[in-house]
């Protein structure tokens, strides 16, 4: 497993500023588990800042983590190594009940008993938050996410989408210092859940709270996030901006997870100067890439990554300044707004192209077909 | 005179008859046996004939003392219900210790079916076993080790005596009700109530009490069900305290006045007014 040396290229900008202490900090924080006779770690020491009133996700597949370090930041884990900060207090042995944070469950976990605005004031009631402003919060919150017209209903009463929005309503009225969301959109539709992505990216803009967001599909994490920690294994594979972790994956992890990848095996030929570099990928092609990993020399082995929308497709070789492969199309894809093709190199590796289907520009390669794939060296990097 | 406290609106099937077709007009139509809901009708009817006969006797006027062949109509007995004062004080003694029965084998088995439900603990398995075996064991084996263990301990054998054994069998229910209901339970409700702020005891006022409430309501009735009509380890625990069942079948020699009927009819009434308001409140919860 890689850990990136990324992860500090982008300090949350307040921290930065020395005003304030990050809404959350995370120094080595590690859990584990003992299962029979083994002990699982299920996070395996990990460093994070994350800065008021920032869109955080964590992103990764099922058992990466994710999970185990939001429940620990809520309250409901103890870290057994490391510490976790809430506006720079160290909060390791304070019950849920006294941290400034709140959760949207993945459930949503809606009281059924209760009615949808004494779900919402549920938290406020704990406070002794007068009544007049308890209904007055209540309905301002309720407003926000357009449910007053529901206040009176239970639970049960309500569609998927408006029960997660009371999920929401329930624990921002409070105002936390930072929302932790546990794959909130998970139960829905794809159709309510791309609203609700835009929704909760307008929520969160209005009301300036930090949100922290555990999800396992990238496309959310991608189109709302301002930062993304990418997780695997226990460990932060690479944090960055979403246009970081997509267009220069740390890692091989990270380049397969996120978005559609070609990794393509192959050996370092050269490592001089500032790059670009050559990469033999075997059959007597070879690729020019932007990066090599850390301590790479001569005939190291690596991976090429390349995203498909980065390569061109052609039936002639473009020449120039590029990377040109020759390859055979093995099968197209039509997909309405652009063409996936799969191409196979000589060396038997298969790449996968994304083509915009534009007015302009046709091209007439299909099954079988010998094309020219090319694309600019600072397009691909070379991972370990 | 068991109540029957499970007793819901018959549930018919929904198998109507099946619609005709315009293009089998022709065929004739064959005569449709709605297996299910002959089958519903004939289990109501065991169940509640005996129950019909203990009504129907109640309004019985038996020339002798011995109520068992229909004579005539009359509502005497109803008006004459508290003639015999040692029925009298048996019932209240059976309503009571009935009543007592269902707090503390409600209040214990929502405390252990919680524990069984929610975490996992040494001699979890072991508590399983007991309570199992509290409930398959021989109502006549455990009345005789209980009134052992009450002479061993210099226990005079009472009211109070019958209370405890009568939590002792009725206990098990109670768990297995609410152990049910708490495995169901999504376990982000209370950390919901945890997250929002509320104790460990708030948490469990708020929201694990109301969710239970059914449960725990359910296990109580069947509790006292169970206890008002206890017999045979009552016989052994209650000393010189006479009970409704001890009563009744101490009377049989002699002829069961009909009066035993119009408690037995009166109590069965009661136990589905509770379980109807019951079933009620657990609708409009949901």
């Amino acid at each position: 497993m890689v850990t990136t040396n990324s992860s500090t290229e982008e300090p949350a900008e307040a921290t930065r500023r020395g005003e304030v202490a990050p809404a959350i900090g995370l120094e080595g924080v590690a859990k584990s588990y003992r299962s029979g006779s083994e002990t699982v770690r299920a996070v395996d020491g990990i460093d994070l800042e994350i800065a008021r009133g920032e869109f955080f996700s964590l992103l990764g597949p099922s058992g990466c983590g994710k999970t185990t370090t939001m429940r620990m930041i809520a309250g409901f884990e103890e870290p057994t190594e490391g510490v976790v900060r809430l506006s720079g207090r160290d909060v390791n042995g304070v019950p849920a009940n006294h941290r400034d944070v709140n959760m949207v469950f993945q459930s949503y976990a809606l009281f059924p008993h209760m009615n949808v605005a004494a779900n919402v004031a549920f938290g406020l009631r704990r406070r002794r938050v007068p009544k007049k402003e308890i209904k007055r919060r209540v309905d301002e919150i309720l407003d926000l996410v357009e449910l007053g017209p529901r206040a009176e209903h239970r639970p049960s009463q309500l569609s998927g989408g408006q029960q997660q929005r009371v999920a929401l309503a329930r624990a921002l009225v409070n105002e936390p210092g930072a929302l932790l969301l546990d794959e909130p959109l998970g139960a829905l539709d794809l159709k309510l859940r791309q609203s609700m992505q835009v929704e909760l990216k307008r929520i969160q803009r209005e009301v300036g709270i930090t949100f922290v967001y555990v999800t396992h599909d990238q496309g959310e994490a991608l189109t709302m996030s301002d930062r993304v920690a990418v997780m695997n294994g226990g460990l932060v594979e690479q944090l960055g901006t979403p246009a970081q972790i997509y267009e220069r994956p740390a890692t091989r992890f990270v380049a397969d997870f996120i978005g559609t990848g070609n990794l393509l095996p192959g050996r370092v030929e050269n490592t001089d100067g500032a790059g670009p570099y050559r990469v033999a990928l075997g059959s007597g092609t070879t690729a020019l890439v932007a990066s090599l990993p850390e301590g790479a020399g001569t005939g190291t082995e690596v991976h090429l990554t390349v995203r498909p929308e980065k390569i061109r497709i052609g039936v002639e070789d473009p020449g120039g300044e590029l990377t040109t492969i020759p390859g055979t199309v093995s099968e197209t894809v039509y997909m309405g707004a652009s063409t996936h093709y799969q191409v196979a190199l000589p060396g038997g590796a298969e790449v996968i192209v994304h083509r915009q289907n534009s007015s302009d520009a046709t091209l007439a390669a299909t099954r079988g077909d010998r094309v020219w794939l090319s694309w600019e060296p600072h397009h691909s990097y070379a991972l370990p | 005179m068991s109540a029957r406290l499970d007793v819901g609106p018959p549930t018919a099937p929904a198998n109507g008859p099946a619609p005709t077709t315009p293009g089998t007009a022709r065929t004739r139509p064959r005569r449709h046996v709605d297996w299910g809901r002959l089958y519903t009708w004939l289990v109501l009817a065991w169940l509640f004939t005996p129950i019909l006969f203990m009504a129907a006797f109640s309004f019985n006027d038996p020339a002798g003392k011995h109520n068992i062949t229909w004579q005539g109509f009359t509502l005497r007995w109803y008006g004459d219900i508290l003639a015999y004062p040692d029925l009298t004080q048996a019932m209240l003694n059976s309503v009571s210790i009935a009543l007592l029965t269902m707090v503390g084998a409600g209040t214990l088995g929502t405390l252990l079916g919680l524990a069984l439900g929610r975490f996992s603990f040494r001699g979890k398995q072991l508590t399983n076993l007991v309570m199992f075996s509290a409930i398959s064991a021989p109502e006549v084996v455990l009345g005789a080790a209980l009134l052992s263990t009450f002479l061993m301990a210099n226990v005079t054998t009472g009211y109070w005596t019958t209370v405890i054994a009568h939590v002792m069998f009725c206990v098990s229910f109670v768990a297995i009700t609410v152990r049910a209901r708490v495995i169901t339970l999504d376990p982000a409700l209370e950390e919901a109530a945890r997250d929002l702020g509320a104790g460990p005891f708030t948490t469990f006022r708020l929201i694990t009490l109301p969710m239970l409430f059914p449960a725990i309501m359910a296990g109580g009735l069947l509790a006292f069900a169970l206890s008002i009509d206890d017999y045979i380890i009552t016989t052994f625990v209650s000393g010189d305290v006479t009970t409704f069942p001890l009563w009744v079948w101490g009377s049989t020699r002699v002829g069961i006045p009909p009066q035993v009927n119009v408690m037995g009819t009166l109590l069965f009434a009661v136990g589905v007014a509770m379980a109807v308001v019951n079933i009620v409140m657990v609708r409009r919860r949901s």
